[in-house]
């Protein structure tokens, strides 16, 4: 068994049954972090308790006490979440000294699963992103090529996990911000239902649109990651009263009687040949599987974008004014030019705490929500979202699972798309719909582009349907799951 | 179109200082993206509620009982200037 | 007082807090001790992934004071946020509610000057409270134990048109969030705050004027005096024609006088939109008929009932209903005495003179209600005359001891035995022989003198009217 490489369901096994010790894991896996951090910038900060709390967990084992599913298993949080006395910073300067004196629920539920958080993962700044380029803590690199971004915002979540720095590790989607970094990364990432997660103690980027969720080599490690983190929080009033179902212990390989929807939006001139191989390499083997294909059709396809940037953007113009330098977080130095005003206070302390994407967001958002464009924007948009949301309704009635690209294109270049913001965003084509509709989503490695760089398809299913997602991924990895390390790294 | 006073209008309603050239690049992309998003405008919404939360659950409210939180040290552990344990901020004027 | 030809308009806005153990959002207590920043939590104090869960109390109580305030409850009604900037409101953004609040379209009652008048409500809706700026000079300190703290918001039409309306209208809304123990009321330390809109035209105009938001308004007399200093400011300026700027005034009430808030004057643009961290707040018929049926009778119903089911004249009915424990006294008292008159008398006498002496609210009266009504009751089976009754209502307050163990204990029990009144009335005649000679030789007039007599040797104990018709038969001889 290698252990960096191994599922998280064989790994968790070998631990609780004494074949190998937590201890022993998490060593391998800081070592292996300790190696390739400073080429690939996955993590920004490391936990230094994670060794004290490996030994913890070997110690319960030994004198056989009941541990959890994930007992002793190494996972990357991204720097979204907090936790409890571990610095917490969203990829921002705003929040480089931060120090939460609490854990977001997932991070809880994580630890009550016997996981060991390994450390905190690069993103794009406050995830508004989709490359790793805009964190303030430098860029991440893409382990399949370190000439390329591993996507984002949760870039350094998926490639702590593609690179064997993490076993699994979790990331936040707010408009594909899991999806595209697996994609882009070779692994296996979730999006749940909206409701499914809980939101609370991870930093607000977009109230209605964000989850967490989780990375892994396998789907079925996604499934065992998920049923731990899901579930209904009385600290969050928008996670759902639903049961959380064993996803892992019910993956169905049989396909029969499925019918798998082919939104023709999502097959324009637009989608790279090489990226329509991969999902027509995918739907080849759904299709082995038993499942029937449909052609379905959304026609407010390219409305999502906008309405998705409309409403993203207003509610983190909002979510972001809590960094103000009162309570928390950076402030600007007034020591030799005092401010002459609160509004100058302000202003300076947000000016140079929020990098520039940031700050070209909330500026959008704030314009989105101000007197005089409140109803042609923000509101418009989420008009138009309840329509986008009907139209997803109406296709699930006619098929179980969707299959999508999950973007136009592999990987792109460091540096390439950071200019233009406009063409950074319209990449967020085929994913910011699952946001904005609540329904969940996942992407799983369909192979390799000519240059070796992974390329994921995408599934979507109705809202709480993630089972069908596990069952169909499960299908396509049996022929095309990547077992291997990155050859760089090898 | 949105103008460069618009943009430094709106980045003081966010209280985000920007420098004249931010300001200038931000006009001209925050233009080409508004301009791509007029689209918008052309669906038809006509008597469409708004969507806010996009999955259909039941309300949560909590019961009205109150919970000790760690101490005023750790509330205020984390800030930038304090007095005691009061946040200290610039004089407020009015 | 009279404007000649200028009329006044005047709104209130009333934040109520709310009487919940907990924040509106968050657990943290509401009942500060005096350590700072001791009451909070990573939610109230903003921190980043913090997220806001509705007190259902707090739901509760907005639906019985909307309810008793007359108003429509909303089936559905939103959480919004109220974005701007500033140091003691923790996360940039205040929660409100903005186009679909709670509570709206209602309509209060009151009683002035011998008559009922009417203020519509325009809406009622729930907030937070900020937290508290402590300002000194060269910086500001920020305390946000009352941050998140729970409100009511009740904005009223521009319906009153004088400041003794505006102060009676206040006072009303108190009573009934009193009643309904939502709210304690109290303006001075903030419990209660009103806001008084003042905008004045000439009459008969249809348009309203500019308006000017009045604050820092801590008592009624204050909401009467500062209005009242307001619409004269007003109509100076309009009758030297100086332009009324609209803005905010602080009401200063040492020198009795508004002053303009010295901040820089900006177009606010607060940016409301429905908070996505919370579901609407919906609310079933079912729940809205329970909260309905557990409503209290509410204080001008109940000063009215007492007019015609007791016979009480209007003053004391209002007085009496002014709380809602005070109404509650008078009741039992007023039924196990079956002398609600009497009743009325005592309390709006003797106990609330006590009362205010000792700075105590009716709930902590010393004496009970049914130790009042026995009171009232020996007095009238006569078993002590009344006069006797005011030192037994003292030592009752005293001693909170029943008036038949005072009595008892002091014998101080009115003497109505007819032989021992004789017995006392020939003590005094025969210790007194000269001046039953001149009564009895024509002057009537020293009668008193021996009633006096006999008061005295009996220690005020013997029935006056006894010793009256024994004195009379006796000094005819």
């Amino acid at each position: 068994m290698n252990v960096l490489t191994t599922s998280l369901k064989n790994l968790a096994a070998a631990i609780s049954s004494k074949k190998v010790s937590a201890r022993e894991v998490t060593e391998k896996f800081l070592g292996q972090s300790e190696k390739w951090n400073k080429k690939l910038n996955a993590y920004i900060t490391m936990n230094d308790q994670a060794l004290e709390t490996a030994t913890k967990i070997d110690q319960r084992i030994a004198k056989g006490e009941k541990v959890g599913p994930l007992a002793g298993v190494p996972l990357a949080i991204k720097d979204m979440l907090c936790t409890k006395g571990l610095r917490t910073t969203a990829g921002s300067k705003i929040l480089h000294n931060f120090v939460p004196p609490y854990s977001a629920t997932v991070v809880e539920r994580l630890e009550k699963s016997g996981a060991i958080t390994l450390g905190k993962t690069n993103q794009d700044e406050f995830a508004m992103g989709s490359s790793t380029e805009t964190s303030h803590f430098g860029i991440s690199r893409n382990p399949w090529n370190l000439d390329y971004v591993p996507g984002g915002s949760s870039g350094g979540s998926a490639a702590a996990v593609a690179a064997g720095m993490a076993t699994a590790s979790i990331g936040t989607d707010t408009g594909g911000s899991i999806r595209q970094p697996a994609s882009f990364c070779g692994i296996v990432g979730v999006k749940p239902t909206y409701g499914r997660v809980s939101r609370y103690g991870i930093v607000a980027f977009a109230s209605s649109l964000d989850q967490a969720g989780p990375f892994s080599r396998t789907v079925e490690d996604s499934a065992l990651v998920l049923e731990s983190i899901c579930g209904h929080d009385e600290r969050d009033s928008t996670t759902a009263k639903v049961p959380v179902p064993q996803w892992s212990a019910s993956i169905n390989k049989s396909l029969k009687g499925l019918k798998v929807g082919l939104p023709k939006e999502y097959f324009s001139d637009q989608l790279e040949p090489e990226t329509r191989k991969a999902v027509d390499r995918a739907i080849d083997a759904v299709k082995k599987a038993g499942a029937e294909t449909v052609e379905v059709s959304i026609p407010l396809t390219e409305m999502a974008v906008p309405i998705y940037y409309l409403i993203a953007t207003s509610e983190a113009s909002s979510n972001l004014a809590r960094y103000d330098g009162v309570r928390f977080g950076h402030r600007a130095d007034f020591s030799k030019h005092p401010a002459e005003d609160l509004a100058e206070f302000y202003c300076r302390t947000r000016g140079e705490g929020f990098g520039s994407e940031v700050k070209r967001r909330i500026i959008l958002g704030t314009y989105a929500l101000s007197s005089g464009y409140y109803d042609a924007y923000y509101k418009k948009a989420c008009q138009v979202r309840r329509l986008l949301r009907q139209q997803f309704l109406d296709v699930f009635s006619k098929c179980q699972v969707v299959i999508s690209p999950v973007t136009t294109s592999p990987a792109f270049k460091i540096g390439d798309r950071i200019l233009d913001p406009l063409q950074m965003y319209l990449n967020d084509i085929y994913t910011t719909s699952a946001n904005l509709t609540g329904i969940p989503g996942m992407s799983v490695p369909a192979g390799f582009s000519t240059k070796g760089l992974p390329i994921g398809v995408q599934l979507l299913s109705a809202h709480f349907q993630e089972q069908h997602l596990f069952n169909v991924g499960s299908v396509i990895e049996e022929s095309l799951a990547i077992k291997e390390l990155p050859s760089v790294l090898q | 179109m949105i103008s460069e006073e618009e943009v430094d209008r709106v980045a003081y309603l966010a209280r985000l200082s920007l420098t004249p050239a931010e300001t200038k690049e931000l006009a001209k992309q925050l233009s080409s993206v508004l301009g791509h998003f007029e689209q918008v405008s052309k669906v038809d919404t006509k008597g469409v509620e708004p969507l806010v939360t996009p999955t259909d659950m039941e309300a949560f409210w909590r019961d009205d009982k109150a919970q000790i939180w760690e101490s005023p040290e750790v509330a205020t552990a984390n800030a930038p200037e304090t007095i005691g344990n009061l946040f200290k901020v610039p004089p407020v004027v009015g | 007082m009279s404007y000649n030809d200028w009329e006044a308009v005047i709104g209130l806005e009333i934040h109520a807090q709310l009487l919940t153990e907990s924040k509106i959002f968050s657990a943290d207590s509401t009942t500060f001790g005096g350590a700072d920043n001791e009451n909070v939590t990573p939610v109230s104090l903003g921190m980043p992934g913090t997220l806001p869960v509705v007190n259902r109390k707090v739901i509760e109580f907005a639906v019985r004071t909307g309810l008793a305030l007359n108003c429509n409850i909303r089936e559905k009604s939103v959480f919004a946020r109220k974005n701007y900037f500033y140091p003691d409101l923790p996360k940039g953004y205040q929660i409100s509610q903005f186009d679909e609040p709670i509570c709206e379209r209602g309509h209060v009652e009151y009683f002035l000057d011998g008559e009922i008048r009417k203020v519509n409500i325009e809406r009622a809706h729930l907030e937070e409270d900020a937290g508290k700026s402590i300002h000194s000079g060269d910086f500001t300190l920020i305390n946000l134990n009352r941050a998140g703290v729970a409100l009511l918001e009740i904005v009223s039409a521009p319906d009153m048109r004088t400041p003794q309306e505006a102060a009676e209208y206040a006072r009303t809304v108190r009573r009934i969030l009193r009643y309904l123990n939502v709210c304690d009321g109290n303006l001075e330390e903030g419990s209660m705050r009103c806001d008084c809109n003042v905008s004045v035209r000439k009459k008969g105009d249809p348009k309203l004027g500019t308006k000017v938001e009045l604050k820092n308004i801590n008592s009624f007399r204050f909401v009467e005096k500062a209005v009242e200093y307001e619409i004269q400011r007003q109509i100076d300026c309009k009758e030297t024609g100086e332009k009324i700027t609209q803005e905010t005034r602080l009401y200063d009430a040492t020198k009795n006088r508004t002053f303009a808030m010295r901040s820089k004057e900006e177009a606010h643009d607060y940016r409301y939109f429905p908070d996505p961290d919370l579901l609407p707040v919906r609310l079933d018929p079912a729940f809205l008929t329970k909260v309905r049926g557990e409503l209290p009778e509410l204080p001008l119903a109940r000063a009215q009932r007492f007019q015609t089911a007791f016979g009480l004249p209007a003053y004391d009915s209002f007085v009496l209903t002014a709380e809602k424990s005070l109404a509650d006294y008078f009741e039992i008292v007023a039924k196990a005495s079956n002398n609600p008159k009497a009743a009325s008398n005592w309390i709006m006498g003797e106990m609330l003179r006590e009362l205010n002496e000792a700075r105590l609210d009716m709930e902590k009266t010393p004496i009970s209600a049914q130790h009042l009504a026995d009171l009232i009751l020996m007095i009238d089976s006569k078993e002590i005359s009344g006069k006797m009754a005011k030192d037994v209502f003292l030592e009752m307050w005293k001693t909170s001891k029943p008036p038949k163990d005072i009595v008892k204990s002091k014998g101080m029990a009115q003497i109505t035995d007819t032989s021992a009144i004789e017995k006392i009335v020939d003590e005094v005649m025969a210790a007194n022989e000269p001046a039953v000679a001149d009564y009895r030789g024509g002057k009537i007039k020293l009668f008193g003198f021996f009633v006096g007599q006999v008061m005295k040797a009996s220690k005020g104990q013997a029935n006056p009217e006894m010793v009256n018709q024994i004195l009379q038969s006796k000094l005819k001889g």
